[in-house]
């Protein structure tokens, strides 16, 4: 296994071995039992097992092997980053563990038992020593999106370098203003870590990267969802491949999501289904659904449905801008449009940020689907709270709509699991008082 | 004989009905280990034509005996609507979990609310008040009429809501006012969560599930609600006869 074989570096990197490869096996293990059992999965999806099983290992490698050229490492825990810098100067940006239960009970030890799971989680990563990637950040990029990640902040300095990023919480000029000067203060925050200046070019080139990402995830996200007749890939396996967006080399996955949609586009010709003609077809909005946070997923596509979009920054909010460089001849104006580009974000901690509800229902008409699970974090007030907003927005529609709280805990599951099968009675008690009232 | 088996978490409820709807037999037994293998036992030597299986084992009976399964809120609004067929809102306390649900025109749900993963919201917590004050539960349902005094138990965890219940012990506050504490704050979750749906002022609803046996609990939840709330003659049993009469459906 892939973690045996870089033990050296992952202990140099102060990764706790042991421990390390316990968690990791046993992910290993869910993701076997998960995902690789699922019938009729598309060819190119061995590539993305085959990084599963290098998480934690080969590209780690890669990363550390970047760090040993001076190219700067930034961990995160937001899709406010801007990685295009980043990227532009040749180094790696990375999400962070923080979606596993185990570590949470460490973190506790330090941190209040009411925040959310992902915080506390990454957290608990950090004090145990078990995420390579935590360990292998230059500095972790961190934000003020929340309470409580703006002061968890100030503890985790006390493990790792940190960086934070103001993140404005409206959207008026002055706030933009200075959201302008946070991107650009970012930049030289990374030149300081590389000990070299970073030209336009540079960070041009960053950006043509991730536009050229983002585009791929958005090609992923239209074939899988804009279908109504056909599922050509399962939500586990499209979720998984949003999740690894964000570990793996940009360019390799752009490649490979390209050449997975290749396929995709052969099986909606040939109409390759991997679910049943008539499978119920669920959106899925709200909070992000961290690695390896898969209890959603498989609790619905488990009941006879199929999830056919992720709303949320594990997913559509992440890819469905991309930064405009058309005719741009200097940096302030780089940063502009930066900037523009990530203001578009429709997070819940902007107030007011009814954009989002006028999105989800248009997503929710283009997509023709049949039903929406709004999921939220325990102790996630931002997007909790906004999903009274939401929902009542989606009843006035008359679409189906399931709200579901958890946590990383796996007790609950049984709960989902019931939620989730009476939901989609209900919404088959629809379909079929629908085709009958319409004979 | 059309069988309906209700695996909830503390109970587990057998209906069989006949040709004519009618119940001839039914049964709650405690929910233990291998409780698939009971169920078994207990219809070894009955006529089976048909078996559905709701509630928290239904994928147990599902699995070892092939039954098709529905979930808890189909099965609940099943049973409410063949008591009650003007129901148009059904609550339900069960063990370890309490749900709301919007009944279309036609005994199909339309819309549901559960409790959060935590117990204070739910059946289970009334058994941990009642031990806790050394009571059975049919002194305890009742103990809260006498209450003179109004007390409130604010906590949303169970473990919390019984180190406050402890506290009241403490104070010397009364049985019966303990007793109206803990039904007042179980009341007033399902309230909250059924006003969400009850829209019209004389829409029916219909309680159900273990809780709806508990006379002092009814009480608090119409005084909540404002409203007369109707309780079936076999409140326990709503889940199981719902899945009786799901797979009569399909056979009829």
């Amino acid at each position: 296994m892939g973690v045996e074989l870089h033990k050296d570096l992952l202990s140099s990197i102060g990764v706790d071995v042991e421990r390390h490869a316990k968690m990791m096996g046993m992910g290993l293990a869910g993701y076997q039992t998960g995902f690789m059992s699922q019938p009729n999965r598309p060819k190119a999806m061995a590539y993305f097992d085959w990084f599963m099983s290098e998480i934690q290992a080969e590209r780690i490698a890669e990363i550390n092997a970047l760090k040993a050229q001076k190219k700067p490492a930034v961990g995160t825990f937001c899709i406010f980053v801007p990685e295009e810098i980043v990227v532009g100067a040749g180094g790696a940006c990375f999400g962070l563990c923080g979606g596993a239960n185990p570590p949470i009970a460490d973190a506790e030890t330090e941190l209040p038992r009411n925040i959310c799971p992902l915080i506390k989680s990454a957290y608990g990563f950090k004090l145990q020593h078990t995420c390579a990637y935590t360990q292998s950040a230059d500095f972790i990029y961190g934000e003020t999106t929340c309470e409580a990640k703006k002061k968890t902040w100030e503890l985790l300095g006390k493990h790792h370098p940190v960086h934070v990023m103001n993140i404005p919480h409206m959207k008026r000029e002055k706030d933009l203003k200075m959201w302008q000067e946070e991107i650009k203060e970012f930049k030289e925050h990374i030149e300081e870590v590389t000990e070299k200046k970073l030209s336009l070019q540079e960070m041009l080139n960053g950006v043509k990267l991730i536009n050229a990402k983002r585009d791929a995830m958005k090609r992923l996200d239209t074939l899988r969802g804009m279908h109504p007749d056909i599922m050509p890939i399962s939500g586990k396996d499209a979720l998984f491949i949003s999740q690894m967006s964000f570990l793996d080399d940009p360019k390799r996955f752009t490649q490979k999501v390209n050449e997975l949609c290749d396929e995709l586009d052969e099986r909606i010709k040939e109409k390759v289904s991997v679910f049943p003609e008539n499978t119920p077809r669920i959106m899925v909005l709200g909070t992000p659904i961290a690695p390896p946070n898969w209890k959603l997923h498989t609790a619905v596509e488990g009941s006879g449905a199929c999830i056919i979009n992720e709303e949320g920054c594990i997913g559509h909010r992440y890819f469905k801008d991309n930064v405009d460089i058309e005719g741009v001849t200097d940096e302030d104006e780089l940063y502009a449009r930066l900037m523009k580009r990530y203001s578009k974000i429709d997070c819940a901690c902007f107030t007011p940020n009814t954009g989002r509800t006028d999105k989800i229902v248009q997503m929710y008409k283009d997509r023709k689907a049949d039903g929406v699970i709004y999921y939220t974090l325990s102790f996630c007030h931002t997007y909790n709270v906004e999903s009274h907003l939401v929902t009542e927005a989606l009843a006035k529609e008359g679409i189906p709509c399931l709200v579901i709280e958890s946590d990383y805990s796996p007790e609950d599951a049984g709960q989902i699991k019931t939620r989730v099968e009476a939901f989609l009675e209900s919404i088959t008690f629809k379909q079929k008082a629908e085709a009958f009232a319409n004979k | 004989m059309f069988w309906g088996v209700d695996i909830g978490s503390t109970y587990t409820k057998i209906i069989g009905i006949g040709r004519e709807k009618e119940i001839t037999h039914h049964v709650v037994i405690p929910t233990i280990f291998n409780q698939d293998v009971i169920v078994g036992e207990y219809l070894k030597d009955k006529e089976v034509k048909m078996l559905v299986a709701t509630g928290y084992g239904r994928h147990m009976l599902g699995d070892s005996h092939g039954a098709p399964v529905i979930s808890e809120i189909k099965a609940h609004a099943k049973g409410a609507y063949f008591f009650h067929n003007e129901v148009k809102t059904v609550i339900d306390l069960g063990g370890q979990d309490s749900k709301v649900i919007k009944m279309g025109d036609d005994g199909g749900f339309t819309d549901f609310r559960m409790n959060d993963k935590c117990a204070a919201g739910t059946g289970k917590f009334l058994e941990i008040a009642a031990n806790r004050l050394g009571l059975d539960m049919q002194t305890f349902a009742k103990a809260g009429f006498d209450a003179t005094k109004e007390l409130t138990i604010s906590s949303m965890c169970a473990v919390f809501a019984e180190s406050e219940v402890i506290s009241l012990i403490a104070k010397k506050e009364s049985l019966a006012n303990i007793c109206y504490g803990v039904h007042e704050s179980i009341a007033s979750r399902l309230a909250s969560m059924a006003k969400k749906f009850v829209v019209k002022e004389n829409d029916c609803i219909v309680f159900t599930g273990g809780g709806a046996l508990n006379p002092f609990l009814h009480h608090m939840l119409e005084l909540k609600l404002e409203r007369k709330i109707l309780i079936p003659a076999h409140p326990q049993l709503i889940g199981a006869v719902g899945a009786a009469l799901s797979g009569f459906e399909v056979v009829q």
